[in-house]
């Protein structure tokens, strides 16, 4: 954790945790993302929207700084400290590894600490697991050990990239539920990527519908009444809806 | 039982190319790098040819080999639409292709070329000893340094990156010191044979092993087992010295699979 900033109120500098500068990214030819602008702060709740191929796992590896932009910059809080969960995970089943030395091993190596471990195992109800195979787990708890690897350094930032993805609805609720209280204890931001609304929408502070630039962003209710969201989600949206997600209006050759 | 002290060369050289191999091995295995390693193996040939035509040390040659292979999977990879196995398979087999031609271009030089596909290693010298050697330490400050950065990358290069393991740097290191061990072990099991020096070792250790230490460690004595047998059969029995370790090692291997799975 970040000593030098104590609680200040939402506004100030030092609770900017990124913000990146017109940001471009081309594949060889291919441009996939363009002015982008883009800010999170402590205690809040980004989720990032968009279809297949609309460039959202590119922004959030060039937001962690994973993938240099061609054109733009991306600036991080002195000491940032991120908690990454990936879309997903392969380990090969020829590294014996228990669930307990994958999480120690999200621990710097002076750190090692047992009682932390169990902590974090606990709040995410995966403590049964401990010293099962981390190859064995299914895909919701496999989830659960991700995420409590993403917070078990004590993350300032949390980012998740698609976190229910390929998992049971029953599971996908439990996690939402474990990300929305874990955030709620630790303050910490969470920018989040998904594909589908229908969960996240209820905690989410702002929502960025992304097709490899900004279509629309804002809280929840604003985009409500934002033209291009309508005409993507309709005029009445009931909070816990399942829904298509069109971006035809978002193609600009 | 007596030793001739060609044979205590042999055996000694023999064991230090397993170990050198064991820790480089049990990552292979879990990183599904084989193949990359064959195509290293592979294009050292190579390596040897155009040290021969250029007259430079021929490890030298080699690791100037393996780094160009890296190279060109890498541009490959960006071009060409091609499976990273495919590009593999091209890679390893055109430079053993070529290896051999660019060899053979060279009449007037008298080469085992046998030698180095399947080992000769009554061709130690006391200097690949110290090549050995000296590879060991490097070995050993390598790993002993980055073993939790090392199993983080392998775990998720993203993750690791994220929690400020320096990836792309570990990953060429590792590279180069894989070539490296396969230039100094070549002699003993040949290139066509030395994957299964990497992988075999660590595969039969998987089977007895519940953490990443414990499989090195298993590693370390299953490879050491073999490189033994393999040479003492060899010698009494009077095979092929690279065939041999491999073999005993693959018996291991057969054996433990009777062994239920850990």
């Amino acid at each position: 954790m970040n000593q030098t900033q104590p609680s200040a109120s939402a506004d100030t500098p030092s609770n900017l945790l990124i913000s990146a500068h017109q940001i471009q990214h081309r594949f060889g030819d291919n441009r996939v993302l363009h002015d982008i602008d883009f800010q999170i702060k402590r205690n809040q709740i980004i989720t990032l929207i968009g279809p297949n191929g609309a460039g959202k796992s590119t922004l959030v590896k060039i937001l962690l700084k994973i993938l240099k932009p061609t054109q733009g910059q991306v600036v991080h809080h002195q000491n940032l400290v991120i908690g990454f969960m990936p879309q997903k995970i392969q380990i090969d089943p020829t590294l014996p590894l228990t669930v307990k030395r994958f999480l120690q091993l999200g621990l710097k190596k002076a750190e090692h600490n047992t009682t932390q471990i169990e902590t974090i195992a606990q709040e995410l109800q995966v403590e049964s697991h401990l010293n099962q195979a981390v190859q064995s787990l299914s895909g919701g708890e496999m989830q659960r050990v991700l995420l409590a690897r993403a917070l078990i350094r004590n993350p300032d930032l949390l980012v998740l990239d698609e976190p229910v993805q390929g998992i049971d609805l029953q599971s996908q609720s439990q996690i939402y539920q474990l990300i929305h209280e874990q955030q709620q204890k630790r303050q910490c931001g969470v920018l989040m990527i998904s594909h589908d609304l229908h969960l996240v929408m209820k905690h989410t502070d702002e929502v960025i519908c992304l097709n490899q630039h900004v279509c629309c962003s804002g809280t929840v209710q604003s985009l409500r009444d934002h033209p291009s969201f309508i005409a993507q989600f309709g005029t009445d949206l009931p909070e816990h809806a399942l829904y298509q997600h069109h971006h035809d209006h978002c193609k600009h050759g | 039982m007596t030793l001739d002290p060609f044979m205590l060369y042999a055996l000694s050289a023999g064991l230090l190319a397993a170990w050198l191999a064991a820790p480089l091995g049990v990552f292979v295995v879990w990183q599904r790098q084989a193949y990359f390693g064959e195509t290293l193996a592979h294009s050292a040939l190579l390596g040897i040819g155009l040290g021969l035509i250029l007259q430079i040390h021929l490890t030298l040659a080699i690791l100037i080999t393996s780094f160009i292979i890296v190279i060109s999977l890498h541009q490959l990879r960006q071009s060409a639409l091609l499976a990273t196995d495919t590009l593999l398979g091209i890679l390893a087999h055109g430079s053993l292709a070529l290896g051999l031609v660019v060899i053979s271009l060279q009449g007037n030089i008298q080469l085992d070329i046998m030698g180095y596909l399947f080992g000769d290693i009554l061709s130690v010298h006391r200097e690949d000893l110290y090549w050995m050697l000296g590879l060991g330490v490097l070995l050993f400050v390598f790993f002993y340094r980055n073993w939790h950065d090392l199993l983080n990358l392998t775990l998720n290069t993203e993750l690791a990156q994220v929690e400020g393991v320096k990836v792309k740097a570990l990953q060429l290191q590792m590279t180069l010191l894989l070539a490296l061990v396969i230039a100094v072990a070549m002699k003993i099991v040949g290139i066509l044979l030395i994957t299964s020096l990497l992988i075999l070792p660590a595969a039969t250790a998987r089977r007895l092993a519940n953490t990443p230490e414990q499989m090195l460690g298993y590693t370390f004595f299953t490879a050491s087992f073999s490189v033994a047998t393999g040479l003492i059969l060899s010698y009494y029995l009077d095979l092929p010295s690279g065939p041999a370790i491999v073999v005993s090692a693959m018996t291991l291997f057969l054996i433990l699979l009777l062994k239920p799975k850990k």
